[in-house]
C-alpha cells in the first residue's frame, strides 16, 4: 500500500528531489504552480521563481553547464516564452541533467488557449514523458533525469490538469545524492555558433535514433493485452479514462510521447483487430501513427471531440456505450463565473475605465476578470505582456476611435514581459496610458512572490523593485502612483493621464485582499436613503446586491470586508458603517 | 431505521468504484472536505483519487471536487449519471450538478443559497423552484450554515456536510474523527469534531423521522 496522497505536481517535485535534483526554477501558472512550491519545501534544495519562463529555463541551462541537476516548471503557454532556449538546448544537450515540467490545460480551465505541448517535444526533438497518475509522475521524474544524463538532452514531463491536480497514492523514497559534475570547458558543445551548431545538429540525429531504440524497449511504453478485438493507443490522463470506459480493451500506453516507437506501434497494431487512438484536444499520436503507415480506425459510433477535455463518458459514447440515465434541472440556473473578490483593489480601476469608455487592452492575471459583467471593461486579453504592446498597436492603427486607449497589466506580468513592451512604446514615441495594477503579489496562481514585491520562494532576503524608478529609467516622463481603493484618486489620475499627450504610466498600488486579510466592519445600506440608482451594484462586488422588489442595494455582512469602494460610489451617502449615524462615516 | 447505511445504493453493487462529488462556491472548503473523505477511505485500505480544479474558478466561481475510491480506481473524473453521493455546499450548485447524480445516488444539500454576481446586479434571477426540485430528487437537506453558526464556527460548514456524508458511507466514525484530528489546524480540531458530529446527527435524526 502506498504511503501518501500527492498531487501529480507534488509527485514530480518528490521524484526530482529523490533523483538528486539540486535546483528548481520556474514561473507560476495553473496547473503547474504547486510543483515548484512543493520542491522548494524539500530539504537540501535551492528553488526560485524566475521573472518569466525563458529566464527560468536559461537559469536551469546554467545549472546544467555548472554540472548540477535542475528542474524547470511552467504551464503550457509558458513554454512558448521558453521556446527560444528550449530549441537550442536540444542542440547543446546538457552537462547536469535538466528536466522540464510543462502542465497543459485541455478544456481551458484557467488559460488563454488549449495548445498541446507534445508538439513542442516533436518540434524541438526533446524527449517527453507523460505520467498517468502521481505514482508515475514521481518515477517518471526520476527516469527523466536518467534519460537526460544518458542521452545528453533536456527531458520534458508533460502533465495536464487531471494529473497535476489529482491526488493519488504515492510511495515516496529517499534522496540519492548526485555529485556535481566537474567543470570542463567544452565550447563545441555549449557555444552554439554555426560551426558548432552544425556539428551538434548531426549529433542530434544520432541521438534521435538512440532515443527511438530506447522508446522501443522501455516499459514506459507498455502493451496491455486484453480483448484483441479492440486496441487503443493513449497516454496520460486519457489512459485512465480509457481504462474506466473500456476496461476490456487492449491498450498501448505510451509513457514516452516523443520519440514514438514505430516497431512497438506496428506490433500492437498486428495484435488487435482494430486500432484506435484516444487523445484529447489535438491529434498528436493520430497523425504520427498514420504517418507510420498504420491504419487507425475511427470510433464506431462517433468521432472523439476535436477540442476540450475527454471524460470516460465521452470515450464510452464514441464506442457505442450508452450513458446512464440522468436527471436535469428544469430550473433556469444562473451561471457562476469567478469574480473579483470583495475589496479587490482592481475593482474601482475597471469601474472608472468603463465610465470613460476606454479601449482597454488587458493582460493575464486576476484582473482578466475585469472583462466579466457588470464591469465588462476589457477589450483584449491575449498573452503575458500584450496589454502594453497591443495598446501601442491600437495607437498605430489610428487610436481608439474617440475612446482613450489604456493598457492594464499586473505587477508580476509587468515583470514577466511588460517591461520590454513598455520599452518598445517609449522607444517608438508611443502614446496612451498604461496602468500597472501592483497588488503586491502574483495573485491568480496563489499569491507567489515576484520581483516587484521582493518576496522569494524560499524566503531568502531580496529587494523590492522600485517600479517608479524603473519606469522613469525606461524613459516615461509622466509616472504617478495612486491608491486604487480611493475612487477620487483613480478618477483624477486617469483623467490627467488620458489628457496628457505623452505616454503616461499609473501605478495602482494596494495589496490583494487574499494577501492582506485585514477586515473592517461590514457596511450597511440605509434603506431610507438608498434611491435604487444601481450605481454601487454596477461595480460588481460579490458582497453587494440589488433587491429584486425595490431595486435598492443590500450588503452581505459575511462577505463584506468594509473596504468602502461602494460607499465612495454612492452619491447619496446611503452606504454606512452600521454603528455610525446616517450622515457620517461614509467619507474616506 | 436508517435508509442510508453500508447497504445503501451509494456503494453500488454494480460498480466497484464509489464516486463522491462535492460542489459549491469557491472558498466554501470543498477541497478540505474531499481530503477528509480521501484520508478516511484510505484508512479502510482503499485506493483513492481526488480531483479538483484550481486557478480562476477559485475566485467565487462554481467549484467541484471529485473523490473516487475502491479497490482500484482508474479515471479521476466522472460523468453524468455516475455519481453515488453528491454533496452540495450550496443549493444552486446542487441543481447545476444534478445531472451527475446516478439514478440510485444520494444527494445531500446545504439549505443555503449564495447569489451569483449576475443575480446580485439584477441581470438574472434566482431560480424559483429550488426547494421543490431538490425535494423531487430526494435531496436530504440540512441547514449546515446554521448548524455551523450555532456551533460558533461559521467556517465549518464543510465539516458539517462531511458529517452528513459519513452517514451514507461505510467507514467507522472513529476513522472520520481521526482524519479530522490529523488534517485540520490543531486549534480547530475540537470545533471541527463538533461540526462533524452535528452534521452526522442531523442526518441520522431526519432519516429516523422519515423512516
Amino acid at each position: 500500500m502506498a504511503d501518501v496522497l500527492l498531487q501529480g505536481n507534488e509527485a514530480v517535485a518528490q521524484g526530482a528531489w529523490e533523483a538528486g535534483c539540486a535546483v528548481g526554477v520556474g514561473y507560476p501558472g495553473t496547473p503547474s504552480t504547486e510543483t515548484l512550491e512543493a520542491f522548494a519545501k524539500l530539504p537540501d534544495v535551492y528553488a526560485e521563481w524566475a521573472p518569466n519562463e525563458k529566464v527560468a529555463l536559461e537559469v536551469a541551462a546554467g545549472v546544467s553547464l555548472g554540472g548540477k541537476r535542475s528542474l524547470v516548471t511552467m504551464k503550457h503557454v509558458g513554454l512558448n516564452v521558453a521556446a527560444d532556449p528550449l530549441f537550442s538546448l536540444a542542440n547543446t544537450g546538457v552537462t547536469g541533467g535538466l528536466v522540464l515540467l510543462v502542465a497543459d490545460d485541455p478544456g481551458i480551465f484557467s488559460s488563454q488557449n488549449e495548445q498541446d505541448s507534445r508538439n513542442y517535444a516533436a518540434a524541438a526533438r526533446i524527449p517527453m514523458l507523460e505520467p498517468s497518475d502521481s505514482a508515475e509522475a514521481r518515477t517518471m521524474a526520476m527516469t527523466a533525469f536518467d534519460i537526460s544524463d544518458r542521452f545528453d538532452i533536456p527531458v520534458m514531463i508533460r502533465s495536464s490538469v487531471r494529473i497535476s491536480h489529482t491526488r493519488t497514492p504515492v510511495a515516496c523514497g529517499s534522496r540519492v545524492e548526485v555529485g556535481r559534475k566537474p567543470y570542463v570547458k567544452d565550447a563545441g558543445k555549449w557555444v552554439m555558433m554555426p560551426a558548432n551548431a552544425q556539428r551538434r545538429r548531426v549529433d542530434a540525429d544520432t541521438r534521435e535514433d538512440a532515443l527511438v531504440a530506447f522508446a522501443e524497449k522501455t516499459d514506459l511504453n507498455r502493451i496491455e493485452m486484453r480483448d484483441p478485438s479492440m486496441g487503443i493507443i493513449c497516454s496520460g490522463a486519457d489512459y485512465q479514462h480509457v481504462r474506466e470506459a473500456l476496461p476490456r480493451a487492449s491498450v498501448l500506453k505510451l509513457g514516452v510521447s516523443w520519440p514514438l516507437p514505430p516497431e512497438k506501434v506496428r506490433a500492437f497494431s498486428g495484435m488487435v483487430d482494430a486500432l484506435y487512438v484516444v487523445e484529447e484536444a489535438y491529434p498528436y499520436f493520430d497523425l504520427r501513427v498514420r504517418a507510420m503507415g498504420v491504419d487507425v480506425s475511427l470510433p464506431p459510433t462517433r468521432p472523439l471531440p476535436r477540442n476540450g477535455e475527454l471524460t470516460p463518458g465521452i470515450i464510452a459514447a464514441s464506442f457505442g456505450i450508452e450513458a446512464p440515465a440522468h436527471r436535469t434541472s428544469t430550473q433556469s440556473i444562473p451561471a457562476r463565473p469567478p469574480a473579483l473578490c470583495a475589496g479587490c483593489p482592481h475593482r474601482l480601476v475597471f469601474a472608472e475605465l468603463r465610465r470613460v469608455h476606454a479601449l482597454v487592452t488587458g493582460d493575464i492575471g486576476c484582473y482578466t476578470l475585469g472583462a466579466v459583467p457588470p464591469l465588462s471593461a476589457l477589450d483584449s486579453t491575449v498573452d503575458m505582456g500584450a496589454s502594453i504592446s497591443m495598446a501601442h498597436g491600437v495607437e498605430l492603427a489610428g487610436g481608439g476611435d474617440g475612446h482613450p486607449v489604456v493598457a492594464v497589466i499586473g505587477d508580476s506580468t509587468f515583470a514577466h514581459s511588460g517591461i520590454t513592451s513598455l520599452l518598445g512604446t517609449v522607444y517608438n514615441q508611443g502614446e496612451g496610458t498604461v496602468i500597472i495594477l501592483d497588488n503586491r503579489t502574483t495573485a491568480m496562481t496563489g499569491q507567489q512572490g515576484n520581483p516587484v514585491n521582493g518576496i522569494t520562494l524560499q524566503h531568502r532576503p531580496s529587494r523590492e523593485l522600485d517600479l517608479v524608478r524603473l519606469v522613469r529609467a525606461l524613459g516615461v516622463e509622466d509616472v504617478s502612483t495612486i491608491d486604487p481603493q480611493n475612487l477620487k484618486a483613480v478618477r483624477e489620475g486617469l483623467k490627467a493621464a488620458v489628457a496628457d499627450p505623452r505616454l503616461s504610466v499609473i501605478i495602482c498600488r494596494s495589496p490583494c485582499r487574499l494577501l492582506d486579510r485585514h477586515r473592517e466592519p461590514a457596511l450597511a445600506v440605509d434603506q431610507e436613503v438608498c434611491t435604487a440608482c444601481g450605481v454601487c451594484v454596477s461595480i460588481g462586488c460579490p458582497a453587494l446586491g440589488k433587491s429584486s422588489d425595490t431595486g435598492k442595494a443590500h450588503i452581505n455582512a459575511l462577505q463584506c470586508i468594509g473596504c468602502h469602494q461602494c460607499a465612495q460610489e454612492c452619491a447619496f451617502g446611503a452606504i454606512i458603517e452600521p454603528s455610525t449615524a446616517t450622515e457620517e462615516g461614509v467619507s474616506r | 431505521m436508517s435508509g442510508l447505511d453500508a447497504t445503501s445504493p451509494a456503494l453500488g453493487s454494480t460498480h466497484s468504484t464509489t464516486t463522491v462529488l462535492l460542489c459549491g462556491v469557491g472558498g466554501q472548503g470543498t477541497i478540505l472536505a474531499g481530503d477528509l473523505l480521501a484520508i478516511t477511505a484510505r484508512k479502510s485500505g482503499l485506493s483513492v483519487k481526488v480531483s479538483e480544479v484550481h486557478g480562476m474558478a477559485q475566485r467565487g466561481g462554481a467549484v467541484t471536487t471529485i473523490v473516487r475510491f475502491g479497490t482500484e480506481v482508474a479515471s479521476p473524473i466522472t460523468d453524468h449519471g455516475c455519481v453515488d453521493c453528491l454533496v452540495a455546499f450550496e443549493a444552486i450548485e446542487a441543481l447545476r450538478n444534478l445531472p451527475y447524480l446516478a439514478s440510485d445516488g444520494v444527494l445531500f444539500v446545504n439549505d443555503a443559497t449564495i447569489e451569483p454576481l449576475s443575480v446580485l446586479v439584477g441581470t438574472t434571477e434566482m431560480p424559483t423552484g429550488i426547494h421543490a426540485e431538490l425535494a423531487a430528487n430526494g435531496a436530504r437537506m440540512l441547514d449546515a450554515s446554521a448548524i455551523a453558526a450555532r456551533l460558533g464556527n461559521p467556517k465549518s460548514v464543510n465539516v458539517v456536510l462531511v458529517g452528513a456524508l459519513s452517514v451514507a458511507l461505510p467507514f467507522p466514525t472513529s476513522d472520520w474523527e481521526d482524519a479530522i484530528a490529523n488534517r485540520v489546524p490543531p486549534k480547530t480540531v475540537e470545533a471541527n469534531l463538533a461540526a462533524f458530529k452535528a452534521g452526522r446527527m442531523t442526518v441520522q435524526e431526519t432519516t429516523a423521522s422519515l423512516g
